[in-house]
């Protein structure tokens, strides 16, 4: 599948802007201006970018806990995320979901779940009505490698197979579920391995290099668009951070954690696209700031954004007592 | 209208709105049955026969034979739900939301309230409860307060055949997850049920019985039990009203509090453990906004607080039965 300059200036664009995102998220929870707990998806861009790239608003996806980069992967406005992230009014969903629970049904997100394990299913059916409505979409479930345990996940794999329906399982094996190596807490040789077990073609595929994401999902989109049900793809990458932004990460080596930077999709696909002479690096250097300009006024406007009115507290729930 | 049993109504219902609405689908655990057997495929219509002949009427893609998959049977609802469809999911017996609790109330209740509204979950999940059939532990409870608690789910308990059909047609139209609880021992209960379809609201108690010394207030198996006692005090001059909630969320408080005004002695009958009850929940509601009507105290004939039993003399005294529902009916009358 050959691509354009400008679907690589796109796809660079949406790489940078999770970047860009998830650097100043990280910035801003240290200074105080985010609630609760946030899980930055650093070092991962070239999965969630790669997985989404072909896919349309119609297309359905499910994301994790780890979600903004798959909120920004698949078009969801960055400033409308920084506002829910921050708790304000005008928030993607109203300062009601928050950093875990970003959802927007007009760019077929169907939110991030903070319950490892809680996608899976939930794509099943999105892609059980792309089957019944013949629509020729599909629905994917982002998962991690803790995840790749759940037995709903396990339930939904085998689901999908059975009711045969376009889902496409990502699972991004990071290498650790929160502390937890995949190495220790997934039993099979891999996440791929059991997917197949299920009935299902699954693949390997490097989570650091955007065009191998992109070609893995190529033929997984090709499989469930043409009816012939679902695909897996364990996606690994490294996750520059913690689980959780602050998390001290004591039980890495700082061998292990200089290793995962040394696998940074970013400078990998600028070295790609500019020694195939196809873009140079003023293209991308003007993609970054661009939007490092568009972060800046996100943040500057969330931060300057009123909480919700307390009035909402009941809305959108049937009934008060 | 024409005599018709409480299983035959829920039949009818789902026939009926599956030929109104191409979107909605049934999907659960041998709801059609019989895939990949020996035999014809939907020959087995549910373990109880609840939906016979719909996959023969309706076909494999509109009444979906799942694996026993929980988990994935309500998350295919709620993600088919967020996408346009109108699913309605089996959970067999009641006792097996155990497994997919999760895609309920952290998910499918919570999608519309936790994306800022933008989300509608349109779902039904049918499921049968209550004890009596010598089940045992897991497959006789009935757990709707666990239900009613949750903020996002609707919860039904129709108690006779007309309720349950203008019930689930409504749970079927509504736009919000709807927790349809069927009585096993309703289902070869017949009465009169118009032949058309139609709607009964949420939140809008029926007065199962008129009276003036008493009120009972009994949820959906316990509903017969309840008018039968209230047969027997009567031959003894003693007037009982009888209240249906018919949904246990949303609530008609208003109807209680009447009902309470009126006769200013309540017993609430319900077959479920006692702490964090309806019985306990409706207690609550009489204390804090009812407190100026009650003659007496709250009477509550509830399951003991105890797995259900197998035993067939042990599971009779685990129900709330008769006797235990009349002493609490003169112990309420004699107070003051």
């Amino acid at each position: 599948m050959q691509l354009s300059r400008d679907d690589l200036k796109r796809a660079y664009k949406s790489m940078f802007t999770i970047r860009a995102f998830e650097e100043r998220v990280d910035k801003e929870f240290a200074l105080g201006n985010i609630p609760g707990f946030a899980h930055v998806y650093l070092g991962q861009e070239a999965s969630g970018v790669g997985v989404c790239f072909d896919l349309t608003d119609d297309d359905y996806i499910g994301s994790t806990h780890r979600g903004h980069g798959h909120c920004i992967a698949k078009g969801c406005d960055v400033k409308g995320m920084m506002l829910e992230i921050m708790g304000k009014a005008g928030g993607l969903c109203g300062g009601k979901g928050g950093s875990m629970h970003i959802a927007d049904m007009s760019k077929g997100m169907l939110g991030a779940n903070a319950i490892v394990g809680g996608s899976p299913p939930i794509a099943v059916g999105a892609a059980l009505t792309q089957k019944l409505k013949k629509t020729g979409k599909v629905a994917v479930a982002f998962s991690g490698d803790g995840a790749s345990n759940q037995g709903t996940t396990f339930e939904a794999l085998n689901m999908a197979v059975v009711l045969k329906v376009p889902a496409i399982f990502a699972f991004e094996n990071n290498g650790y579920g929160e502390h937890t190596a995949s190495s220790y807490a997934v039993g099979a040789p891999s996440i791929a391995d059991r997917a197949r077990s299920f009935g299902m073609p699954a693949e390997v595929v490097d989570g650091t290099d955007f065009f191998a994401v992109h070609q893995a999902m190529g033929r997984a989109l090709e499989r469930a668009r043409a009816n012939e049900g679902p695909y897996a793809l364990e996606i690994t990458c490294f996750r520059f951070l913690g689980h959780f932004v602050g998390d001290p990460q004591n039980y890495r080596t700082p061998e292990e954690l200089a290793q995962a930077r040394g696998g940074d999709p970013l400078p990998r696909f600028r070295r790609g696209v500019t020694e195939a002479n196809i873009l140079e690096d003023g293209d991308l250097d003007a993609i970054e700031t661009a939007v490092l300009a568009e972060v800046e006024d996100a943040v500057k406007e969330a931060i300057a954004a009123p909480r919700p009115d307390l009035s909402t507290l009941e809305k959108d729930v049937y009934v008060r007592y | 209208m024409s005599r018709k049993s409480y299983r035959k109504a829920i039949n009818e219902a789902l026939h009926q709105e599956m030929t109104r609405d191409a979107n909605v689908i049934i999907i659960g655990e041998d709801v059609g049955g019989g895939q990949g057997a020996s035999g014809e495929a939907g020959e087995v219509g549910g373990v109880f026969g609840v939906t016979g002949g719909l996959y023969k009427a309706f076909g494999p893609e509109r009444v979906l034979d799942t694996p026993i998959s929980e988990s994935a049977i309500i998350g295919a609802a709620s993600g088919a739900a967020l996408t346009g469809m109108r699913p309605v999911a089996e959970i067999m017996f009641v006792d097996f939301v155990g497994v997919c609790f999760d895609q309920i109330y952290n998910q499918a209740a919570k999608f519309r309230y936790m994306f800022g509204g933008k989300a509608k979950t349109p779902m039904v999940i049918r499921t049968m409860i209550g004890a009596g059939f010598r089940a045992g532990a897991q497959h006789s409870q009935t757990l709707h307060p666990l239900f009613t608690s949750v903020p996002g789910l609707k919860v039904c308990m129709p108690s006779n055949a007309y309720d349950a059909k203008g019930l689930l047609i409504s749970a079927i139209r509504d736009d919000d997850p709807v927790v349809f609880m069927e009585s096993k021992s309703l289902y070869d209960t017949e009465m009169e049920v118009p032949d058309e379809a139609y709607r009964i609201p949420f939140a809008e108690a029926r007065i199962a019985r008129e009276g003036k010394h008493l009120t009972f207030l009994a949820f959906g198996p316990m509903v017969p039990r309840a008018l039968a006692v209230a047969e027997t005090l009567a031959k003894e001059g003693i007037s009982v009203e009888v209240i249906d909630p018919r949904t246990t969320s949303p609530l008609d408080e208003e109807s209680i509090l009447e009902s309470l005004e009126k006769t200013g002695r309540l017993v609430v009958i319900d077959e479920s453990p006692p702490r964090c009850s309806m019985a306990s929940d409706i207690a609550g509601l009489a204390v804090t906004k009812g407190f100026r009507f009650l003659k007496a105290p709250v009477g509550q004939v509830t399951c003991p607080h105890t797995p259900v039993p197998f035993a067939p003399n042990l599971e009779d005294e685990f129900m709330p039965n008769p006797r235990r529902i009349e002493e609490a009916a003169r112990a309420a009358l004699a107070y003051g």
